[in-house]
């Protein structure tokens, strides 16, 4: 057993670009093979809009007025289920030490776990679409709703990230992330809602400005905040 | 390689680390030992990077910590008695992320030769999940050597291995120190410590308790020097 027969050719460290897709495409790999936050995340989802669609036998036009409620009340509990569950596996094994002995910025460890933590909501959020659509008798394909959950779901990810990563480090990390959660995001969260609600409710581009205003100003701070905060929160 | 002068951790009011001295040579293997809650891990976790010291001077691989732990970081391999593998990658997979992490630029031939010297060539393609307990240390010893550090720390690395999976991971700790390197292993095996190990220090109480080398060890064994440094 003789090891350095190769010598290893190492850059002075990787960039941050590099160091944050090496981490999204290994929890893409790793999600792609397991499915094991997607298919809880989903399933959850369309549950509570199954529930939802029996719990409210609404008219046509009253179902369009609560459409933006429920599907941002669905994608915020799907989201904490999923965030959790992201976090909890680095910590489980040990994998979170595995990151950050590595000698990349922890921004990149920060970057790295929202990116795949959007993309599995953006993921259960394609297939959640379609299925509320069907149930309620609402058209949700539009370009401008489609825009808005993006910046909705980046800035509850973004801020999302941040606390679990704070939170997966106590004993009541599954009660403790929501609980520091939902009030930080009831900004990003009543601007979406409000956003979603006008665009179903027939509303012009010019009527949604403020709460979309809002969404990028979160979106923007939150990001900012997190980066200059993970490497503190991480910190033992 | 490494120094550390009058180290002081404090968890709140707890103090686990009271001023503790300690330094090792470049290619020393060093078994910290040490009963159940006298500071080894968090020690060795300062060694690390990832956890701050409150008060003292640590310095790693010729850098200062915390002001320069991506350096550090560049040169260490840190094993614990997690794996710190992701289960649903492939052993070839968990290397080619640790590679990329580490900025190693071609990493493919240094990854056959990895995986072959922890004996797991033959299983580059399989799913760390369908490994033994000490399949998975031994490739986390690969991990740990996939940068080709200067330094690398072992906490505990026995941990649930059965008498097969330590005698093999014997094998790989040996030929990681055969290399050169400078090592740290904290361990409650005393037989084992004693086997690898060219210096033996005993952690009590925060501080650095007592400390001998193999060759002064010749006349006495290590429990009966581990016995007495915890008395005295």
């Amino acid at each position: 057993m003789v090891t350095n027969k190769q010598p290893v050719t190492r850059n002075a460290s990787p960039s941050l670009l590099k160091a944050t897709f090496a981490i999204v495409r290994k929890d893409l790999a790793a999600e792609l093979r397991s499915f094991e936050l997607i298919s809880a995340m989903l399933v959850f989802s369309l549950l509570v809009i199954i529930i939802f669609n029996f719990a409210l036998e609404l008219d046509v036009k009253v179902r369009q007025s609560v459409t933006a409620g429920v599907l941002w009340t669905t994608f915020a509990f799907a989201g904490t289920l999923g965030l959790n569950r992201s976090m909890s596996t680095e910590k489980d094994r040990g994998c979170m030490d595995g990151l950050l002995l590595a000698p990349v910025d922890r921004s990149a460890i920060y970057f790295g776990k929202a990116i795949s933590n959007l993309a599995f909501m953006l993921i259960v959020e394609a297939i959640v679409l379609p299925v509320y659509s069907i149930l309620y008798n609402v058209n949700l394909f539009r370009l401008d709703l489609i825009g808005v959950i993006l910046l909705g779901s980046i800035g509850y990810t973004a801020v999302g990230t941040l606390l679990s990563a704070m939170s997966v480090q106590t004993r009541t990390r599954e009660v403790l992330l929501p609980i520091l959660l939902f009030p930080v995001a009831i900004p990003v969260l009543l601007a979406s809602v409000k956003a979603s609600g006008s665009l179903l409710a027939g509303a012009e581009f010019s009527e949604i400005l403020t709460p979309l205003n809002i969404l990028i100003v979160y979106d923007i701070v939150f990001i900012s905040v997190a980066f200059m905060l993970f490497d503190h929160v991480v910190e033992e | 390689m490494i120094i550390v002068k009058k180290l002081v951790k404090r968890f709140g009011l707890k103090v686990i680390l009271r001023g503790l001295d300690f330094s090792v040579q470049q290619g020393e293997f060093v078994a910290l030992l040490g009963p159940n809650g006298a500071g080894k891990t968090t020690f060795l976790r300062i060694l690390a990077s990832l956890s701050r010291p409150s008060l003292g001077q640590v310095q790693v691989a010729g850098h200062q910590l915390p002001d320069e732990a991506a350096q550090v970081r560049a040169k260490l391999g840190v094993v614990s008695h997690m794996p710190l593998l992701y289960p649903d990658l492939t052993a070839e997979e968990n290397m080619k992320f640790y590679a990329s992490m580490y900025g190693i630029a071609d990493p493919g031939p240094r990854i056959t030769e990895v995986l072959d010297m922890v004996g797991l060539e033959n299983r580059r393609k399989d799913l760390v999940r369908t490994f033994s307990r000490g399949m998975q240390q031994r490739l986390a010893i690969g991990r740990a050597v996939i940068h080709n550090p200067e330094v690398m720390l072992f906490d505990e690395p026995y941990t649930g291995l059965d008498q097969d999976a330590s005698e093999m991971l014997d094998e790989v700790l040996r030929s990681v120190a055969a290399e050169g390197r400078t090592v740290v292993m904290t361990s409650h095996d005393l037989a084992r410590a004693e086997d690898l190990a060219t210096r033996f220090d005993i952690l009590s109480r925060g501080v650095i308790a007592a400390c001998a080398t193999q060759k002064e060890l010749q006349n006495s064994n290590l429990l009966t020097f581990y016995k007495q440094a915890l008395v005295n």
